[in-house]
């Protein structure tokens, strides 16, 4: 503290104020050009690797080097709050207990479609343990129509809909309070079936044109589409007529109906936030995939600056798509907060969960695809209507739009309105059930051309990276030992099956952080990035410690806090592309004022210092160092602290198509069992193989793919959403019913990793979530195909669908 | 104040006590209904409630008490009474085992165990799992196996997984299976879990 001056400082660390963030300075007071060109790795490491130039924005931290010659970035890491949640410490929104909080309890509709004609809140006002009751005036969550924003109260179109909320001193008396409103219903006619509510005489669901509002992680649709009846679209994209000439051209076509069911997201910690509403400041501690549209959401609909309100997720128990903004319950959590003058507690129980959070969108698919002898592809024609619900965006072309070369592609998605929750973004929006489709029909298309599945891909798929996926993945799973489709004897017949994923390299500008170094050798990164599930807080820790020669449990990384600068919300496996560059300018930045600042007390100038193995020393005399602490205490100020931004990716010389540089693949191979006498599908081993740019910690990343493989699995053969087609009902909302993959249905899981380069950003790194799950569930249905010659194409692929499709395959033979 | 002999016939699912055990939870059968109605209708149990009465448990070897309605759940009087959030609820019906936690050395999901059930019983949760600083080895090797993704079917899964060690110091894959077949976790980390069994089963050995 002694040696703090004002008079000595670098212009790079002002001591008159407290130090500020601020982007990365001239090193030396020496002026820099606004870019630079910088030599980046450019391939698949263990392929080829070469170098390429890019020009980048001075303020960029230098390249790295491929992860082989990184001492952090690269290496399998133990979370870094790994000890909090084994030990039960770690604070999730559902964990906030406040001095006098309350807890709200949800007012559900109870009818499928209605108009309300009155609420009757007067008994459960008169409950000793009242506190405070809201109604809602809309469903923030549906689709809607530009007639009914002038209704008191919202229309009631699904079973289960939030229609207000109660709160008391415990849950018990909210839910007791809750059930005491009544409510008079004008009810109308319903549909729940996707097929009969595309019918022409079918209960109308929206009487005119409704939109849903998308959140950051995708869900709802494209805007301003036709609408007629219950049908919103089709969206089309290509060109029809240039297709259905193309067609003519080929050899062989294969034309194929797919059908997939509606997923519920069933992330273990419910919806749900604590409010803290004071009148100068509201606070909010949320499960959620995006702390500042939390905040958004909330400034806007109490007309507060965005600085009055503050989110807090500091640990988050599983988000898959759903969680994004306020929502109806955090609308209503706020109201009984200020109305309550208490803070409120409300998260869903299970059975809203599934009701009215979000879901995957079903799917009815028409594919069809033409190619010449040789496996070329001429033509392919996606027709698909989903149902979101009263929701959007049911759309399943992603896969047949992207994944293959071919000149010709026609796609239509519609959306069919039904009486049921809406849906949202669910891990890789529309690619499970699109993949689903495609990559049966062009195993189908493989048979027909007698030619190896794999060897079709190699000719018409021009990613590098998923040709050496296929490469390793083959080897792994025993391709080369695979039998023809149905070739086993006996009842229980095996398979080995492949398929393909695709996902979208996307980023997210508006993605900055502080990283800050204090005198007694703390060094803190913080941004209002939360961390999901998927360990980018360790992988921030990686980063700063890999650029300040640290180790990644000397960082503290605080994140999750809308106090802090603002950080990308996780959806659409956006996050380690979105913030990872900026944790690493960041903490360039800082490590170059550091430098600066102790340069003094090492006798030579900042530019000749490297830090590396906890230590401070000078490149030519490693022998003279300073341990990272006591270079610290040499600092002239008590800290320094940098500001990183999300520079745009550097420009780069490959096509959206060429090396998969516009997208992320995955491919994977499973072996399946099939019980022929029981139709039991068991799936006995999964071979993952995976790109995400650079990998930041092979580690969590592994553990991504294993959930992205696992939740395929869970949704090929188990999960479905079951409405009761009478009541509108959903019959299975808790989680004995509704059946998702537990420990007895675990296949062996080979996730594997491949590191490709583009040169896009100062870490080359890309998120996994998404890519993941793509392509599981076609993948086990090629597989099941393979065991038993038959094609089941829907899912979930239960028992008696195996059997069925058995049956029918008999009847055609006899 | 209330003793064990009052928990006869007034728990709403006293009776599944058995039935609560982590592999089983679901598992709640017609006999079990039959016996609730054979045991509360003639005899006139004892009232209590609906009023909160002092309820006094023992937890991770500390005496706790808490004024709270006979309804409640040993998980809600946990996690709000006493403020012991590491044991997470997330069905609330015994169907995932997120609540697991040991009575008297035997896991079972405390959503289905009243709160006045569990007086007078050994309670560990997963806060009592460590010694001081030092992990338990599933706590350390859940962390070396990165076993865990968003963490909050972690303490019910660790309860689980150190539950069978105690009874079983050399389990094979499959009986880990089936120790953690009624734990839920939807981000996928099952595959880790077995294996940080497994390594801390190896390592309680050595």
């Amino acid at each position: 503290m002694a040696e703090k001056t004002t008079t000595e400082a670098p212009a790079a660390a002002p001591t008159e104020k407290p130090p500020v963030p601020q982007a990365a300075l001239p090193k030396n007071g020496a002026e820099k050009p606004k870019t630079d060109t910088q030599t980046y790795p450019v391939g698949i490491a263990g392929v080829k690797i070469e170098e390429e130039e890019r020009k980048v924005p001075a303020t960029e931290a230098p390249p790295l080097p491929i992860n082989e010659k990184l001492a952090v970035i690269g290496k399998p890491t133990p979370r870094v709050d790994g000890r909090a949640k084994v030990t039960g410490a770690a604070k999730y929104s559902a964990d906030i207990n406040l001095p006098g909080m309350l807890f709200a309890k949800l007012i559900t509709s109870t009818v499928p479609h209605a108009i309300i004609k009155s609420i009757d809140t007067s008994a459960a006002e008169k409950h000793p343990a009242f506190r405070a009751i809201h109604m809602l005036d809309r469903d923030r969550s549906a689709a809607q129509t530009e007639e009914e924003k002038k209704d008191n109260w919202p229309r009631v179109r699904y079973v289960g809909q939030p229609l207000g909320a109660v709160c008391a001193p415990t849950q018990a008396h909210a839910d007791d309070i809750a059930r005491l409103v009544k409510i008079t219903y004008e009810q109308k006619p319903f549909v729940v079936d996707p097929d009969k509510a595309k019918e022409p005489n079918a209960p109308i669901i929206f009487q005119g044109n409704a939109e849903q509002a998308g959140t950051a992680g995708g869900g709802g649709g494209p805007k301003d589409v036709k609408q007629n009846g219950n049908v919103r679209g089709p969206v089309a994209k290509g060109e029809a007529d240039k297709a259905e000439i193309a067609f003519n051209s080929a050899d062989v076509t294969v034309e194929l109906d797919f059908r997939t069911q509606v997923q519920t997201h069933c992330a273990l910690e419910t919806h749900g936030l604590v409010a803290d509403w004071k009148p100068d400041m509201l606070t909010v501690w949320a499960s959620t995939q995006g702390t500042s549209s939390v905040r958004d959401e909330l400034a806007a609909v109490f007309n507060l600056k965005k600085s009055q309100v503050r989110v807090i997720t500091e640990y988050m128990g599983g988000g898959f798509g759903a969680k994004f903004g306020a929502g109806n319950y955090g609308v209503l959590a706020t109201h009984l907060s200020k109305k309550a003058n208490a803070p409120v507690r409300l998260m869903l129980d299970r059975r809203e969960e599934h009701l009215c959070v979000g879901n995957r969108p079903s799917s009815i698919q028409k594919l069809k695809i033409g190619a010449k002898k040789d496996g070329t592809l001429v033509a392919m024609r996606l027709q698909s209507y989903g149902t979101a619900g009263v929701g959007t965006g049911a759309g399943a072309s992603g896969p047949t739009q992207n994944l293959y070369t071919c000149p010709a592609i026609y796609t239509e998605d519609s959306d069919v309105f039904t009486n049921a929750g809406p849906s949202s973004a669910f891990r890789a929006p529309g690619h499970p059930q699109g993949a689903f489709s495609l990559e049966q029909g062009i195993d189908s298309l493989a048979e027909k051309l007698k030619m190896d599945p794999l060897a079709l891909r190699d000719k018409i798929d021009d990613s590098e990276a998923r040709r050496e996926e296929r490469r390793i993945g083959a080897e792994r799973i025993g391709w080369k030992d695979r039998k023809p489709a149905g070739s086993d004897a006996g009842p229980i017949k095996r398979g080995i099956g492949v398929a393909q994923a695709i996902w979208y390299r996307i980023m997210n500008r508006d993605s900055h952080c502080d990283v800050r170094i204090t005198q007694d050798g703390s060094v803190e990164f913080l941004s209002g990035v939360q961390d999901i599930g998927t360990g980018i807080r360790t992988a921030l820790a990686q980063i700063v410690a890999e650029t300040l020669g640290l180790k990644p449990t000397d960082i503290t990384v605080k994140i999750g806090d809308t106090n802090y600068p603002q950080g990308p919300n996780s959806g659409g496996s956006v996050t380690t592309n979105s913030i990872s560059p900026v944790a690493r300018n960041a903490a360039w930045a800082a490590r170059e004022q550091f430098l600066g600042q102790v340069a003094p007390a090492l006798g030579v100038s900042a530019d000749e210092l490297e830090m590396a193995d906890g230590r401070v020393f000078p490149k030519n005399n490693p022998n003279q160092s300073l341990t990272f602490k006591q270079a610290a205490k040499k600092m002239k100020v008590e800290q320094v602290a940098a500001r990183g931004d999300r520079s745009d990716d550097y420009e780069s010389k490959k096509g959206p198509r060429g090396k998969g540089a516009g997208g992320l693949g995955g491919v994977q191979f499973c072996q399946v069992a099939v019980d022929t006498s029981t139709g039991h599908i068991k799936v006995e081993k999964v071979v993952a193989v995976h790109d995400c740019g650079r990998p930041i910690n092979p580690m969590g990343v592994k553990s991504q793919v294993n959930g992205g493989v696992i939740q395929g699995i869970s949704y090929a053969l188990f999960e479905n959403r079951i409405l009761d087609r009478n009541t509108g009902v959903m019959v299975n909302t808790n989680l004995e019913q509704y059946k998702i993959a537990g420990s007895r249905e675990m296949p062996e899981i080979d996730a594997q990793l491949i590191e490709q380069y583009w040169g896009k950003s100062s870490t080359d790194a890309a998120g996994i979530g998404e890519p993941a799950t793509v392509a599981t569930a076609a993948c086990v249905a090629n597989a099941v195909y393979n065991a038993i010659g038959v094609r089941i194409t829907q899912i979930p692929m239960t028992p008696a669908v195996v059997l069925e499709a058995l049956a029918s395959k008999q009847k055609a033979s006899a | 104040m209330s003793t064990s002999s009052s928990n006869r016939g007034i728990s709403r699912r006293g009776f599944l006590k058995g039935a609560g055990v982590t592999a089983a939870g679901a598992a709640i059968g017609e006999s079990a209904v039959v016996a609730f109605a054979e045991e509360s209708a003639p005899k006139g149990p004892k009232i209590v409630g609906p009023k909160p009465l002092s309820v006094s448990l023992k937890v991770n070897g500390a005496e706790k008490s808490a004024a709270i309605e006979p309804r409640t759940t040993l998980a809600e009087a946990l996690r709000v009474n006493l403020d012991m959030t590491g044991t997470k609820i997330v069905c609330d019906r015994g169907a995932c085992s997120a609540c697991t936690v040991w009575i008297d050395g035997t896991p079972v999901n405390s959503c289905m165990t009243l709160a006045i059930d569990a007086q007078g019983k050994d309670i560990r949760t997963i806060e009592g799992l460590a010694m001081g600083d030092t992990l338990h080895p599933v706590q350390e090797q859940f962390i070396e196996h990165d076993a865990m993704q968003c963490g909050f079917c972690t303490p019910g899964m660790i309860m689980s997984c150190a539950a069978l060690l105690e009874h079983n110091k050399n389990p094979s894959l499959d009986d880990v299976k089936t120790a953690t077949s009624g734990n839920l976790c939807r981000c996928g980390t099952y595959p880790k879990v077995f294996d940080a069994t497994l390594a801390a089963a190896k390592m309680m050995k050595a």
